[in-house]
């Protein structure tokens, strides 16, 4: 199997935030935006730390 | 005449833990299933979209990890790294032991795309303690709903 550093990105983010979306929140509103939030954050997060790294490389 | 007795506060706070397990599982055992297989803990408290979800979220990060050629890790007492990384695999329940029986993870680590496989394995093992600590504490009423 072959994945992209992004799909892996992509992959990594969908399935961590379903479970911290279930586990930290009570209710099922709450818990798919709260999904929804740490998945973007993963993603946004990710992007801004890699142009960061590339910026400050020797 | 009737008279009502208030319950001091201690006491209601237990009664309502007690309401709010109402699946009468213990929650040890919930625990216990949670950790050996994902999303069985949710499962046996009759959380059955939460289960499933746990449960293919957990088993396909652990799945896409062996398939990237990840690393699975075995005991050791090396490198500090190497013996958080045999923890994080060992959340993952029967998974690991499968992947341990199976022979999967056992080639040497030689691409970036495999390293991501080992933090794949090793962070399914991780999601699936919090989900069953989350199981456990439904079941023994800490968390409501």
């Amino acid at each position: 199997m072959s994945l992209s550093h992004f799909s892996a990105v992509l992959l990594f983010s969908l399935f961590t935030s379903i479970v911290f979306g279930i586990t930290q929140r009570a209710e099922p509103k709450t818990m798919v935006r709260f999904g929804a939030l740490c998945f973007a954050l993963f993603v946004v997060g990710t992007v801004a730390a890699s142009w960061v790294m590339w910026l400050i490389k020797p | 005449m009737t008279t009502k007795v208030q319950m001091p506060v201690a006491d209601a706070d237990k009664t309502d833990r007690r309401d709010a397990t109402s699946s009468g599982v213990s929650p040890a055992l919930v625990l216990v299933a949670g950790w050996l297989v994902p999303g069985a803990g949710h499962a046996l408290l009759g959380k059955w979209v939460r289960a499933a979800l746990l449960m293919a979220s957990i088993v396909g990060m652990f799945a896409i990890g062996i398939a990237l050629a990840g690393k699975v890790y075995t005991f050791n007492t090396g490198e500090p790294l190497d013996m958080l990384g045999f923890a994080g695999d060992l959340g993952s329940g029967l998974l690991y032991l499968l992947a341990r029986l199976l022979g999967w993870g056992q080639a040497p680590v030689l691409v970036a795309v495999a390293d991501y496989g080992t933090k794949f394995i090793v962070v399914a093992g991780l999601l699936n303690i919090i989900a069953a600590v989350d199981a456990h504490s439904l079941a023994s009423g800490r968390k409501q709903s």
